[in-house]
């Protein structure tokens, strides 16, 4: 598979602040790909960096192999569908379609019949002459998506283009959005803070904070096997423990979880001393004998889940969920109970 | 919490400040339609005077006065219209840059002195370079003091215009040129029409520095109306001040309703 897109430590500075710290990633050739984190992460200031908005400070971004940092937006071959639309409001949906195309120098009915190709594809067609102000905020984003794909773009950049819609929408639109790009086969570029939104659609997620980036990974890869405290709790829900790592052999590490118990787990690259483990709530099961020992002091009931929150006896919050079933036994608020890990429930983390 | 409307007097205060305003204007459309020849005991409705703007022994005067006021007012809020379009693009989308808020103040600062300074500043200042005072001199006062006026509009419809739609255009392969011409401008169609009618109006009604910079011979309405009342106050005067109000209400509420349809277009 080729590169779309090879990122070379790219650092962007405003002043003396700097929103890039020396990303690096490469991003394959039809390729869903998300930059995910909470906002001032760095995340749009990528985004706008491939689109050509803002010059890079230092770094290069290469597509399928050129270099593109020196070229005006306009040069380059990539489309972005903008958080708000930014449909033009005085052009019909259809112009606003064609537009790309009409600047590439494609003539009249050559452009209006791909534009109208187009919005067929978005389902749209019936919107065709209407002002985007006549349209509601879900239809603008189709509108949106159709013109961005319009002129064939090696790349799509979609700057949270989900983010101004309800959920029942939101959680179409990802569907539809997964669809067309398997359909057009154009890599796309996602950025979102939604974690689920990035979880259900990409094929590589890059978590970022502060700048940089933090782990590169499919979606299992990150919620499963993240590398740092950042990511653990970014992504989901998460028990953060710290633990004492007695020893490293190889690609093992023997952990010590708070209350006494020693667990083995996959090394994280640190040697012994003093670690943060990530323990997901619900790889965890109430046991006769377990790993951790912990006092219930709630329980909240969450449809498909029950959530247990307890307190270990080192002092720890820890959350368990458990599945709603009627095999369920559940503890009494109050009661000790004992809890055991799945095997490789427990992650150590790098930080 | 009650509204203003609801507090003790505001009926009486309303009344009484707008009495105050336009009385004067009242009565002048009121004897502009008298028939008599007094200019303060009415005598029966009538259009004479009206006639005898555009037929009697003062019409050539007003007539030339007229066709000076209109081509000057058309040609200057045209062009400070363009200077401040181009003065509008540079300080909103311009980002930051040094002496700013001083090109702020210089664009707008001819709202703020006083037009009788300006005036003696322009005397001097076309004499000083060897410009014989006339047509000319009176344009380019005008351009010059009917800048800002354009200014305000368009800059306030440009602010309220994220470039996120010239970025939108950018990105669909549309040079700055064309990102302007396409997108920009249409978007801030509205404000330029806006400031440019405020220009026209501005520049159609000034008197003071215009008197000083006309030279003999040439008049504008204003400056030739001036010119009749100093031999007495005859009631044709009442007749093309009522022209010229109606002229000024017309423009004032056309610039008003293009601005608020323009904001019915906008997001």
């Amino acid at each position: 598979m080729s590169t779309a897109i090879d990122i070379r430590s790219v650092v962007k500075r405003y002043g003396t602040a700097t929103a890039l710290h020396g990303v690096s990633l490469s991003i394959s050739d039809n390729e869903f790909f998300t930059l995910l984190g909470p906002s001032g992460c760095g995340k749009t200031t990528l985004l706008r960096c491939i689109a050509g908005f803002e010059d890079v400070t230092e770094g290069e971004i290469r597509l399928f192999g050129q270099d593109i940092a020196a070229l005006e937006p306009n040069h380059r071959p990539v489309n972005t569908v903008f958080q708000q639309y930014a449909l033009f409001p005085h052009m019909t949906v259809l112009e606003n379609v064609a537009f790309g195309l009409k600047m590439k120098g494609m003539g009249l009915s050559d452009r209006n019949a791909r534009a109208g190709r187009m919005l067929e594809m978005v389902h749209l067609s019936a919107f065709a002459d209407r002002l985007p102000a006549q349209l509601s905020g879900g239809q603008q984003q189709r509108v949106a998506l159709a013109r961005a794909l319009a002129p064939e773009p090696k790349v799509l950049l979609l700057d949270e283009p989900l983010s101004a819609l309800d959920l029942k929408l939101r959680q179409a639109m990802r569907v539809e959005l997964k669809t067309l790009q398997e359909q057009t086969g154009i890599t796309f570029i996602f950025v979102t803070h939604d974690q689920e939104e990035a979880l259900t659609m990409s094929d590589r997620i890059a978590v970022m904070s502060q700048g940089r980036v933090q782990q590169i990974g499919t979606a299992r890869d990150i919620y499963e096997a993240p590398v740092n405290r950042f990511v653990a709790d970014f992504i989901g829900e998460t028990n953060l423990l710290e633990v004492v790592v007695d020893r490293v052999e190889g690609d093992s590490a023997r952990v010590i979880l708070p209350g006494g118990h020693a667990i083995t787990c996959a090394a994280a690259g640190n040697g012994p001393g003093k670690h943060h483990i990530s323990i997901r709530p619900e790889r965890l099961s109430l046991a006769a004998t377990g790993d951790l020992t912990a006092t219930v002091e709630r329980i909240v009931y969450l449809g498909t889940d029950l959530q247990l929150l307890t307190r270990l006896t080192t002092g720890e919050e820890f959350h368990v969920r458990l599945q709603n079933s009627a095999r369920t036994e559940l503890p009494a608020p109050g009661s000790t109970v004992a809890l055991h890990l799945e095997e490789g429930a427990a992650r150590l983390l790098a930080d | 919490m009650k509204g203003v409307r609801h507090y003790p007097g505001f009926l009486p205060m309303a009344v009484g400040c707008l009495v105050i305003l336009y009385a004067p204007l009242v009565v002048v459309m009121i004897y502009s339609f008298n028939g008599s020849t007094s200019i303060t005991t009415w005598g029966g409705f009538s259009w004479r005077w009206y006639a005898d703007v555009f037929t009697g022994p003062e019409a050539p005067r007003f007539k030339a006065a007229a066709w000076n006021s209109l081509s000057i007012a058309l040609i200057a809020a045209t062009t400070a219209t363009a200077i401040a379009v181009a003065a509008a693009v540079a300080m909103i989308r311009g980002g930051r840059f040094r002496g700013k808020s001083a090109t702020f103040a210089l664009i707008n600062l001819p709202l703020m002195v006083p037009e009788i300074v300006v005036a003696v500043a322009c005397l001097i200042f076309f004499s000083t370079i060897g410009l014989t005072t006339g047509y000319l001199t009176i344009l380019l006062a005008h351009i010059t003091f009917c800048i800002p006026f354009a200014y305000l509009p368009i800059a306030a419809r440009l602010q309220g215009i994220e470039d996120t739609y010239e970025q939108a255009a950018r990105d669909l392969y549309a040079t700055r040129g064309q990102a302007f011409r396409l997108i920009l401008l249409p978007l801030m169609m509205p404000g330029i029409l806006s400031g440019f009618l405020l220009a026209f109006i501005i520049s159609l009604d000034d008197f003071i520095i215009t008197n000083f910079v006309k030279g003999a011979g040439m008049e504008t309405l204003p400056t030739a109306i001036f010119g009749s009342v100093k031999q007495g106050i005859k009631p044709n005067i009442m007749a093309i001040s009522t022209m010229m109000l109606a002229v000024s209400v017309f423009f004032v509420t056309l610039s008003y309703l293009v601005n608020r349809i323009g904001q019915r277009t906008r997001s």
